[in-house]
Parts: structure tokens; C-alpha cells; sequence
């Protein structure tokens, strides 16, 4: 007893002895990952504080994106903001007019006492956070873009062997399926992400003026003048007649649609993938969105959805370095590569995407290079390298409506887009007006 | 004759008494309140940085806004479904509840049950049996020819939040309209019942007039619940559509402000209903002040 007595007490000592040596200074990290993803998340920040001595990086899940952003913004009212926050991609433009409580990740990484390029990212992701004079705001984490589900049972039973690639393909094979005695053709997520913003940068058309909101906050929004986009969004709204088409509700509430076999396609973000493997009785598939030979031949490149990080001011410089040390490590190949195969989400540098090759992921995994073999298509134009427009959470919210209004027959494709747009540019002139 | 008058042998009990009280009414009443008005006359980026005294401005764009002078003829409407349809059912059941003798508490705590649990549940419960994919209710209603989808259909949105939210209330409400029934003196009903009055004619001309306080003061509670506690309901099913068909007064409040971050606004619209449930409870008092009977 004395000895086991003794040695707690040596152990204890050398403890305290030992503790200055262990003061690690913590790196609070806010995000919006529940479930696998979550725990995916605590798995990063420990393999960071495993490998070295003098930073902890303490991950806190604070709900879905729009509450973590909120909890983030009121905590920095209050004076007691994290360092780092994931922030998703429509409140970039909310976090970049908030000079003086955002860091720009450029000058994080200048700074700090670290080798660092910004030329390993992706540039489709890349362009989405970054200055008109090439600075990164913030650092790309978890991107999607939306692809083309498909139902390959359902198609091959209706003999459809080639996956379309056109909206007229799109169509074609929703005769082909009804003739068949199937109903439902194709349904969509996320409408306003994956039907507009997507499919103009995808025809290289503009979403807003001002390079998409990226050149000022003068911007507005001009995508009801894009013709060949009403009359799709004219003939969707038609083909609801004869069960082509089926609306199933904002954000990811349709995905029941596809995976219970009611609609044969379905287009939303790649990042279902983990979801839809889990769920679907069939053979599924994924293909690069249809492009609409009306208004472009060969597609341009499709936009990102997602999260960034963001850094927070208001800290000591030395946590700062502790920050860049962290997103150096999650940069790196081998971290990258793991997050992007178990979650679905796109790698965000070029060397994460050659090591998943080497790997062998894709050939094991059909389909899953989809979503990065989309965003890389093209070096990204003004059209398509994304947007940046003020209180876009509540324009996205506008733009559900007014579609609503137009899949319920309330109004005609051209009058819910003018509306949208309308009321749309209300909400950036007053954004203008709080950030002037 | 001199007024009833208590005395304190200590001049400052009396406050100390009523201290706790006055302290949570300032803290979680009064100063939010106060931060609401002042936050209803200024305009203010996210984070605080920059911020300008806009006077009335939030209040006029509301007011020139027809979709929110929309939005309160739809809260209106939801409102007056929400309170017939949980009353109406919570009435019937309390009636029925009143002359079961035999395990009358376990009928008793079941009609209670639904009360206890939190509104976004309640929410998530009528979304998956209502979900026109894969909700049971969906499937049952199309078995008998009706195709519901709330995702494109304004009204089935409607019916939905209106079905989850009276759901949760019609607990309240028969707890209240039980209490009423049992408070009737027996020797009314049963005197009419010798003057050969049936169970139908005892209800409409005894039973409900001598309920009619309990009926009044369930109105006014029933419509403040309709107005400012089905955030959670509309928020886990409909998220205001389609369209605009389910966007209620509350739900915009909350959405402008914790998603579109403009805090002005959302300010102005919280002054708006606190009138209006300042209004409400001036008429409530009213009504129970005069004990309403026939």
C-alpha cells in the first residue's frame, strides 16, 4: 500500500513537473457535420493533435450550417467567437463583407511560420472563395457539386442503354420508361443550387451581373433572361401532366423519390452517395448533369455547394500559427483522400485526387470521379467559377417559392423567374446598404 | 367599512417577496423586449460591426410588403383551424371522457399524453406519416383516390400543420373542457333528465352554456398558441411552402432572422406580434374578468 502510495505520488509530481512542457495551446473548431460525417471530423483534429505537442484542435458539432453559423456570429457579438468556423457556401458573402471579424485564410497562411501553396487546390473549388485579386478567404472543406442519379434497372427495363446526356435524351427516355408503364421520369433537389445556379454556369450563362457578384456588391440577378432556362423550367413544369417529372419538396426531401424506385433519375449533390448506397435496392449510377443543346454544345463546368472553413479575428498571433498548421494538415494528400472517399464530398487538392486513383477507389467505386471530373472540365469563366451574392440564404428561399408557385401551376416558368429575380434583388440592394 | 388591508412587520418584505418575480419578468421579459424595439428602428450588418438608426423604415418596407400582409391573413387562417379543430375534438372527447365510470384515469392519461411532447417532434411524426413517398397516411388517402402531396399542394401544406399542431393541443384543451364538465353541479343534468331531456339537448342547453368561460379563455389560449408557439411545426414540415402557403407570422420572424440574418427586420416583425399578443391578453382579461355566463 505505501509503495503503490509512493509511486502515485511520483507520478503525480512528475505530472506537475512535466505540465508546462504540455501546455498546448486549443484551437476551437465549430462545424456542422452530424453523424459519420461528425465523427470523421473528430478523427482529422486527433490525428492533428497526435503528430505534434503544441496545439490542440477542440471540434464542436453546433448543429446543421445555418445554426452553426449563427451560434458562430452571436458567440463573436459577445466576444467569445472560436477561431475557426465552417461556414456553408451561400454565407460567403455575408463573411466576406465582415472585414474586421474575418480572417482571410490568404493572410493566416502568409503569416504563419509554414511552407504553403494555394496552387494545390482544385481551381473550380478554389475560385468559389477567392478575391478578385487571387487571395483565399477561406479554406475549401467539404465540396459537392450536384450529378445525375440514375436507376440502371429502371432504365434497362425500359431499354434505355445509354444514360442521357441531353435534356431532349432526358425526355426521350421518359417516353421510353412510360411506355414501359413507368410513370415518374426524373425528379431534383435542392432546385434553386442544381436548376439555376447550376445549370447556367453549366451552359456558361451568368446567374447576376458583376461576374456573378464576385466584382461588387452592385450585383443583380438576371437569370430570368436567360431564354433556353424558362422554357426548360416551362417544360419540366408541363411534363408534371403525364408524371414525367414529380416535385418532391425542398433541399433533400425528394431523395425518398429515387430511392424507393418511384422516379428512375434524380439530380442532386454527389455527396448522397453514402446515403443512397445505403438505401437503394437497385443498381444505381451516377452521370454528369444533361446539357441543353438549345443553349450550349459541350458543357462548361458545374459549380460547388458545400462549406468552407473560415478563421475568426480576435485571437492571439500564436493561435493563428496554431490554425495554419492545422489547415496544412488537412490539405495534405493522404488526409484529403481518406475524407473525400468515406464521405462523398470532392477532394480539394489535384494531389488528393491523383493518390484516390492511385488507390484504386474509382475503378472499386464506378462513378464516384463524376463530381470532380465535372468541376474540372473547363478552367471556370465568370459564368461558372460560382456567386457571391449578399442574403442569398433568403434569395434561395424566394426562388423556392416562386418555383413552387410555378410547379403547382400557379404561374408560367417566366413569370416565377422574373419574380424571383425581383424580389431577389430587393434583399441584395439591402445587403448593399448594411455593408456600404 | 375601512379596505382589507394586510401588514408586514418589515417594510422591505413585502418587495423582498415579490423580488424573484420582478427579476425574471425584467430579465426574460422586459429587457428582451426593450432590445426587440431597439433593434426594430436600426439596421445592422451580421456581425455588429456597422450599424445605422433607420427610424421606421423596417416597419414601412413591411408594411408595403404584400407577401407579409399575406402571411397574416394565413396565420389568421391557420390560426381559426387550428383553434376549432383542436376544441371542437377535445370538446367531444371530454364529453365522452365525463361519463366513462370504469378506468376513467387511463383514458384520461392517454388524451393528456401528446401534450408532453415537444412541437418540432410532433412535427417530424405527421412529416413521415404524411411524406407522399413513403407516409402511411399518403398511401391510405391515395388508396382512396385523393393524390396528397403538401411538397406542391398549398392546401394539403396547410391541412398538415394544422393536423400537427391542434394534434398536440387537443390534450390541453380536454384537460380544461374535462375540469368544466366535472365543476357542472349533477343535479342540473340530472333534473333535466326527469323532465325526459335527452343526452344531445342536456349538452346544447345545460352543459355547453355553463362551459362557456372555460370555451373563451381556451379561444384566446388556443390562438396565442396558433400565433407565436407553432414555430417548431411549421419548421420540420412545410418550411413555409409551398409558395407561401404555410409562411405564418412566426416562422418569418425566426427565418429572417436566424437564416437571413437580418436582424432589423426581424425585430420590427417581433414588435408587431407583441402587440398583437398584448392585445389578445387585454381581451382574455376582459372576457374572464366578466366571467361570461348565460
Amino acid at each position: 500500500m505505501t509503495l503503490y502510495r509512493t509511486t502515485t505520488a511520483t507520478a503525480v509530481a512528475a505530472l506537475m513537473a512535466a505540465a508546462p512542457a504540455f501546455a498546448q495551446t486549443e484551437i476551437q473548431l465549430w462545424h456542422a457535420m452530424g453523424g459519420a460525417l461528425g465523427e470523421k471530423v473528430e478523427e482529422i483534429a486527433s490525428g492533428f493533435n497526435e503528430m505534434q505537442d503544441d496545439y490542440t484542435v477542440v471540434p464542436t458539432y453546433k448543429g446543421d450550417y445555418t445554426e452553426n453559423m449563427t451560434a458562430a456570429i452571436a458567440a463573436f457579438r459577445a466576444g467569445e467567437q472560436p477561431h475557426i468556423v465552417q461556414v456553408f457556401e451561400v454565407g460567403t458573402a455575408t463573411m466576406m463583407a465582415a472585414e474586421g471579424a474575418v480572417r482571410p485564410v490568404q493572410a493566416v497562411m502568409d503569416n504563419a511560420d509554414i511552407e504553403w501553396d494555394s496552387e494545390v487546390y482544385v481551381p473550380a473549388v478554389k475560385s468559389y472563395y477567392t478575391t478578385p485579386d487571387g487571395d483565399m478567404l477561406s479554406l475549401p472543406f467539404n465540396s459537392s457539386t450536384p450529378v445525375m442519379w440514375y436507376n440502371r434497372d429502371l432504365l434497362d427495363e425500359a431499354g434505355v442503354t445509354e444514360v442521357p446526356q441531353t435534356w431532349d435524351e432526358m425526355f426521350a427516355a421518359a417516353e421510353a420508361l412510360q411506355a414501359n408503364g413507368h410513370d415518374c421520369a426524373f425528379s431534383f433537389g435542392w432546385q434553386s443550387w442544381v436548376m439555376i445556379e447550376n445549370y447556367l454556369a453549366w451552359h456558361d450563362q451568368p446567374i447576376g451581373t458583376m461576374e456573378n457578384g464576385f466584382a461588387g456588391l452592385e450585383t443583380e440577378l438576371v437569370f430570368d433572361e436567360s431564354d433556353d432556362l424558362t422554357e426548360l423550367l416551362q417544360r419540366i413544369a408541363d411534363s408534371q401532366e403525364n408524371g414525367t417529372f414529380q416535385y418532391g419538396g425542398r433541399r433533400g426531401d425528394s431523395l425518398p423519390l429515387f430511392t424507393s424506385g418511384e422516379c428512375a433519375m434524380w439530380m442532386n449533390s454527389s455527396a448522397y452517395y453514402a446515403g443512397i448506397s445505403e438505401q437503394a435496392e437497385f443498381e444505381f449510377g451516377q452521370a454528369m448533369l444533361p446539357i441543353n443543346t438549345e443553349a450550349a454544345e459541350e458543357p462548361q463546368n458545374s459549380i460547388i455547394g458545400g462549406a468552407t472553413l473560415w478563421v475568426l479575428e480576435g485571437h492571439v498571433d500564436e493561435e493563428y500559427q496554431g490554425v495554419a498548421e492545422f489547415f496544412n494538415y488537412l490539405s495534405s494528400p493522404e488526409v484529403q483522400a481518406d475524407w473525400h472517399q468515406a464521405s462523398g464530398y470532392v477532394p480539394i487538392t489535384t494531389a488528393a485526387y491523383e493518390l484516390s486513383q492511385e488507390q484504386g477507389f474509382y475503378e472499386s467505386n464506378p462513378g464516384t470521379d463524376t463530381a470532380i471530373k465535372q468541376l474540372s472540365l473547363n478552367e471556370p469563366t465568370p459564368n461558372s467559377k460560382g456567386l457571391r451574392f449578399g442574403n442569398y440564404v433568403q434569395v434561395r428561399d424566394i426562388i423556392n417559392e416562386e418555383l413552387e408557385d410555378l410547379w403547382a401551376g400557379n404561374q408560367t416558368a417566366a413569370e416565377a423567374l422574373a419574380e424571383a429575380a425581383a424580389r431577389g434583388n430587393m434583399l441584395l440592394r439591402d445587403f448593399e446598404d448594411a455593408n456600404d | 367599512m375601512r379596505p382589507k388591508r394586510v401588514t408586514f412587520r418589515h417594510r422591505w418584505l413585502p418587495y423582498a417577496l415579490i423580488a424573484p418575480q420582478i427579476v425574471i419578468t425584467i430579465v426574460f421579459f422586459l429587457w428582451p423586449a426593450s432590445q426587440a424595439i431597439y433593434q426594430s428602428v436600426l439596421r445592422q450588418d451580421a456581425f455588429g460591426l456597422r450599424t445605422e438608426f433607420v427610424g421606421m423604415a423596417n416597419f414601412e418596407r413591411l408594411f408595403s410588403d404584400p407577401l407579409y400582409l399575406e402571411s397574416f391573413w394565413t396565420t389568421i387562417a391557420f390560426s381559426a383551424l387550428v383553434a376549432s379543430l383542436s376544441m371542437g375534438i377535445a370538446l367531444i372527447l371530454a364529453v365522452m371522457a365525463d361519463r366513462v365510470i370504469r378506468t376513467a384515469t387511463a383514458y384520461r392519461t392517454l388524451l393528456i399524453w401528446p401534450y408532453a411532447v415537444a412541437p418540432a417532434v410532433a412535427g417530424v411524426l405527421w412529416w413521415f406519416l404524411f411524406n407522399p413517398t413513403i407516409g402511411i397516411a399518403a398511401y391510405a388517402m391515395d388508396a382512396l383516390g385523393y393524390d396528397w402531396n403538401h411538397y406542391v399542394k398549398g392546401s394539403d401544406a396547410m391541412a398538415l400543420i394544422v393536423i400537427a399542431s391542434a394534434w398536440r393541443q387537443v390534450s390541453y384543451n380536454f384537460l380544461f373542457f374535462l375540469a368544466g364538465l366535472q365543476a357542472i353541479p349533477r343535479s342540473l343534468t340530472e333534473a333535466a333528465a326527469i323532465d325526459s331531456a335527452g343526452p344531445l339537448r342536456r349538452f346544447w342547453t345545460i352543459q355547453l352554456p355553463l362551459l362557456s368561460p372555460t370555451v373563451f379563455f381556451l379561444i384566446v389560449v388556443n390562438v396565442v398558441y396558433a400565433f407565436f408557439e407553432t414555430f417548431g411545426v411549421v419548421h420540420a414540415t412545410t418550411s413555409g411552402g409551398p409558395g407561401q402557403a404555410t409562411n405564418i407570422l412566426v416562422y418569418k420572424v425566426w427565418r429572417d432572422a436566424f437564416e437571413g440574418l437580418n436582424l432589423g427586420s426581424s425585430a420590427a416583425q417581433s414588435v408587431i406580434l407583441m402587440v398583437i399578443v398584448i392585445a389578445l391578453t387585454a381581451i382574455q382579461f376582459r372576457y374572464i374578468e366578466r366571467r361570461v355566463e348565460y
